[in-house]
């Protein structure tokens, strides 16, 4: 385990961490999914989990914003101990989420509009007036000015992300979390999303989760990396600690992605 | 003792999954109930049934209907009294045969459609961001669809109802050898309210059985291709097998 975690010393600024992780474990059927994950993310910073495809990493998301439970260990988010919660006070937590899905997850009855607007429309009183222009502001922040009227199976893979991508940040959250941001885009788009993503925790001074496939192009916009094996966090650490890292895992890992090697699972089991 | 082990694993996996499923329908209920309502999202899921389902209903009915007056009016013809064939054809219509062909119907077309739409809805996470936003997914995608099963059911089925007793008379008086005066004035003097009453009642439960059971199924499929097109199978047998024993049920209730 080469925890290269500068801040071990959590106990001196508690507040610093939006997220602390502790021993997070989680079993499926015989499969132990989460085996003791500890994670902090720094308030305001873009911390990027990486690792092989089936080793957790949307489950690990999923537990961030509750929509699963863990079988032991503890998430604190924002000081509050969010693992003991009922569903009001998991509701109110809630309210602190920008989720991007893997699959966008776009609802597809509904317009680009509709879409990013439907959060605003049933959890505020505000009036159509004021949606409206919060959702043309928002729409124009990630560069999908004049799509409002199209139905997310119009638009392409890149474009869908961005749709997203403005739901999840129409209520101004306090915390994104994206999972795979960028699957299925080519190159070019992978790194225009990539910048939007800098740019709005930027603008909006948020905290973000995200994990991605995109090694080593994610790093350039990544304050911390965190490396995900056999259901725990390998190797935590700034982008240059983790670069510069011996760790022989993380070293295949990452020859594996640079070869186009798409699929090393190395299953966690 | 791993056999006892198993056998009681299995029995209790089945209590927990038949606890899920009705407190499923009981959360869905609750929030037909509860404010905020959501009459725009309920009034679409009426069209969508509707639209899914009229001309089959209208295409069944009426041969029903036709088929019933062949039928009847050769066995009735022979104890010479065909003046009854109205009668026979209109009770077994509206007692029984419209409200339970028409929830078959309505079931294998916009049911299992339904079971698809939430299933891929749950494979997509679409289910998972309304989470995520604190929305109660089962209020915006469960309820409207009960409360729309209960009003369209019976209209359905009074379409079917009329449709198949147009049947019954075309082919047992315009073509056989039946009186149409005979035929309906039959009707208006043996059909009383109690079988119109038993008709609704039965469409009424039918309609939110088969929404019940393929929102549920939909919205447990297993998150990939192969569990949506297991959900619509299992929607569709599910909801018919529930239909039948309904049946039986509320008709002896409401004997
Ligand atoms: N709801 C679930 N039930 C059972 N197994 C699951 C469930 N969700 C995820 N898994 C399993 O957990 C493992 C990790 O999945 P996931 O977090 O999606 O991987 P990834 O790192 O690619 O995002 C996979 O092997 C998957 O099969
Ligand atoms: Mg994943």
């Amino acid at each position: 385990m080469a925890h290269l975690t500068m801040t071990s010393n959590g106990n001196d600024a508690p507040a610093a961490n939006a997220i602390e992780v502790r021993a997070l474990r989680r079993r499926f059927d015989h499969q132990q999914v989460l085996n003791g994950v500890d994670l902090d993310v720094p308030a305001g910073s873009i911390v990027t989990i990486v690792g092989p495809s089936g080793c957790g990493k949307t489950v690990l998301l999923k537990h961030l914003n509750l929509l699963l439970r863990p079988d032991s260990g503890t998430i604190t988010i924002d000081g509050v101990n969010v693992t003991r919660l009922g569903w009001r006070g998991i509701d109110a937590v809630r309210e602190w989420f920008g989720m991007l899905f893997q699959s966008g997850a776009l609802f597809d009855s509904m317009t680009v509009y509709e879409n990013v607007a439907f959060p605003l429309v049933e959890k505020t009183s505000q009036t159509k007036d004021q949606i409206r222009g919060r959702v043309i502001e928002t729409l124009q922040a990630v560069g999908l000015e004049g799509m409002d009227n199209k139905y997310p199976s119009e638009l392409s893979g890149g474009m869908q992300k961005r749709a997203a991508l403005a739901r999840a940040l129409i209520r101004r959250p306090k915390i994104l979390m994206l999972d795979e941001p960028t699957t299925g885009l080519d190159p070019t788009r992978t790194g225009a999303i990539h910048h939007l993503i800098r740019k709005t925790q930027k603008d909006f001074n948020l905290t973000a989760v995200m994990v991605s496939h995109d090694v080593p192009a994610v790093f350039e916009v990544s304050d911390r990396v965190a490396f995900m094996h056999r259901g725990r966090m390998q190797l935590v650490g700034t982008v240059e600690q983790v670069m510069s890292s011996s760790d022989e895992e993380f070293k295949r890992f990452l020859a594996g992605r640079a070869s186009g090697d798409e699929d090393n699972s190395t299953v966690s089991s | 003792m791993k056999i006892i082990e198993a056998i009681g694993a299995y029995i209790l996996d089945s209590v927990a999954a038949l606890g899920n499923f009705v407190l499923f329908l009981i959360s869905g209920v609750t929030y037909i109930l509860m404010p905020p309502f959501k009459p725009r999202l309920t009034i679409l899921q009426i069209r969508t049934i509707g639209a899914n389902s009229l001309f089959l209903i209208v295409l069944i009915g009426a041969f029903t209907g036709m088929v019933l007056g062949l039928q009847g009016y050769t066995t009735l013809e022979r104890f010479g009294s065909e003046a009854a064939l109205g009668t026979v054809v209109a009770l077994v219509i509206v007692r029984e045969l419209g409200p339970v062909l028409a929830a078959l119907m309505i079931a294998a077309r916009a049911g299992s459609a339904m079971a698809a739409e939430i299933g891929s809805m749950q494979a997509s996470e679409q289910v998972d961001a309304m989470t995520v936003m604190a929305l109660n997914p089962v209020q915006y995608l469960v309820s409207p669809r009960i409360l729309a099963g209960v009003i369209s059911f019976p209209l359905l089925t009074g379409i079917f109802d009329v449709i198949g007793i147009m049947g019954g008379w075309l082919v047992g008086c315009v073509l056989m050898g039946a009186q149409t005066g005979d035929y309906f004035n039959g009707i208006s003097s043996q059909m009383g309210a109690d079988d119109i009453k038993l008709g609704l009642w039965k469409a009424l439960v039918f309609g939110a059985i088969v929404m019940w059971v393929s929102c549920y199924k939909g919205y447990h499929a297993e998150r990939m291709a192969t569990g949506v097109s297991r959900a619509t199978t299992e929607a569709v047998v599910l909801s018919s097998i529930l239909i039948l024993a309904a049946d039986y049920i509320v008709g002896a209730i409401l004997l």
